[in-house]
């Protein structure tokens, strides 16, 4: 199936890409990577008169040192954040996402600011994301402004972008010598995760000294697991070190049921894959 | 209408399309290039997948408005002039990669994407760089087997050298 009929902008600047949606408004929708888009057109879910491209804003590539954290430009492709040497060293957590997410193909068109900004519960970038404390960037008319992890997820598919604003970039404090992993679940290749978690560890010996636990598709946004964060500090990365706090895990999460598990199914995978994704950080998988 | 300029197989070209065209549907109904076929409506089986700026995408799932300036090789260009197949055609060949076929322009431009960026790549790497290119007919087996052959390691025991993951 092809697309409903629009009209169609590449601009080079953020500044006129941000014209274009002031004029256009509520007739217009944003492309980055497409991944996400270009299926949702192509079944006449959406039907936007204007699509504007941010393509060819070469401004919004790429990723950057930015002192106490790393700053990822939202058009650059979860390929080049993937293979980016300075996101395996500061936010391996990251770097370990991106190599579940989807395909080589899709990974080589569709961006970090792009997954962010559709917020799919299922996406695997929002969970890193909020666990590292990143700072979002958005522009709008008025300048730029900067949204907190935790209040820019609002719901399903909802973001704290308004409709003439872009997500320009992306702030993640690093993590320097933290150990990560990202445990998803799928039935099949190549897919959204049923329940992913990603859980990042600084480690002192054989003990965690710090842990950051997110959660993926065991709410409507991506979730912090803070009651299981806090218990993994001065346990050993062992079987029985952990399963306490994975057990804690599940606290405040509204998982969905649908065709691939019930909520608590997703509540007592999200447990297992918890102490699975800690043991495999601590490189005792 | 708007008018886009692009390299495909080698050759300029230049065309006036409706924005909302596919990649895929300018190649094969503009450009008749019917080679790249579409399997799915949802960007799930990889069959249209082509080379975008050197790197495998799939073009039901990119504009061809968006691909204005850009270089685009498709299965139809990777043989030589003198119809000489290209190594991972040929693999797949000699391995019987394939049975109805409809997956295979995809499948092998896939793997030559894999192999540039891995060129000795392990049969989990293998796997894990076709996901997104999915065959009914084969069970993959086959498919693995071309792209070792094509990467000179054919033997049971290949190296993990230069994994990328
Ligand atoms: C076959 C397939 C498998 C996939 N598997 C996975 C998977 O396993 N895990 C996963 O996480 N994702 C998966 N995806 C989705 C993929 O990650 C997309 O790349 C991502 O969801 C959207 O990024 P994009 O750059 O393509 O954005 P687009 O599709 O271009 O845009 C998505 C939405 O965000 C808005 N938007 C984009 N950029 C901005 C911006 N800078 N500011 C404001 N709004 C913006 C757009 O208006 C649109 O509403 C898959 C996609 C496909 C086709
Ligand atoms: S036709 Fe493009 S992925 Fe199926
Ligand atoms: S050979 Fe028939 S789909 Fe792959």
């Amino acid at each position: 199936m092809i697309p409903a009929a629009f009209e169609y902008v590449a601009p080079t600047t953020v500044e006129e890409a941000l014209a274009a949606l002031a004029e256009h408004g509520d007739e217009a929708k944003i492309i980055a990577g497409g991944q996400s888009l270009l299926p949702v057109l192509r079944m006449r879910l959406n039907a936007p008169e204007w699509v504007i491209d941010l393509g060819r804003i070469e401004s919004l590539r790429g990723v950057r040192d930015g002192g106490d954290h790393l700053v990822i430009g939202a058009m650059t492709t979860h390929h080049d954040v993937g293979q980016d040497p300075l996101v395996h060293e500061h936010a391996l957590l990251v770097s370990k996402a991106i190599t579940h997410l989807a395909d080589a193909q899709v990974r080589h068109r569709g961006t970090f600011g792009g997954s962010l900004a559709h917020a799919d519960p299922g996406g695997d970038l929002g969970a890193p994301a909020l666990a590292l404390g990143s700072t979002f960037v958005v522009q709008g008319p008025g300048g730029t402004r900067e949204v907190a992890a935790g209040d820019f997820f609002v719901d399903l598919f909802e973001t704290a972008i308004s409709d003439d604003e872009i997500l320009v970039e992306v702030r993640v404090p690093k993590h320097d010598g933290w150990v990560a992993s990202y445990e998803k679940f799928v039935r099949i290749a190549h897919q959204w995760p049923i329940v992913a978690v990603a859980a990042t560890l600084r480690m002192e010996g054989d003990t965690i000294a710090e842990a950051r636990i997110g959660l993926t598709n065991m709410g409507s946004t991506p979730l912090r697991a803070s009651a299981a964060e806090q218990a993994l500090v001065g346990q050993p990365a062992t079987e029985e070190g952990v399963a306490a706090a994975a057990a804690l895990v599940v606290e405040g999460t509204n998982p969905p049921t649908d065709l691939n598990g019930t909520a608590e199914y997703r509540r007592h995978v999200a447990t297992v894959f918890t102490r699975r994704a800690v043991l495999a950080a601590a490189g005792r998988g | 209408m708007a008018r886009i300029n692009l390299t495909v197989d080698g050759q300029q070209v230049a065309d006036d399309v409706e924005p909302r065209t596919l990649l895929v549907q300018y190649l094969r109904e503009q450009l008749g290039k019917t080679g790249t076929v579409i399997g799915c409506d949802t960007s799930n089986c990889g069959a249209c997948t082509v080379h975008l700026n050197g790197r495998s995408v799939k073009s039901c799932n990119v504009l061809a408005v968006q691909v204005d300036g850009a270089e685009v090789t498709t299965i139809e260009g990777l043989a030589a002039e003198d119809g000489t197949l290209h190594p991972v055609q040929e693999s797949f060949r000699e391995c019987h990669g394939l049975q109805c076929g409809f997956c295979t322009p995809g499948m092998i431009m896939q793997t030559v994407d894999l192999l540039a960026e891995n060129p000795s790549p392990s049969e989990e790497a293998i796997r894990l760089g076709l996901e997104g290119n999915l065959c009914r007919c084969t069970g993959y087996h086959n498919i693995v087997r071309a792209v070792q052959h094509a990467a000179g390691t054919t033997t049971e025991t290949s190296s993990e050298a230069g994994a990328s993951a």
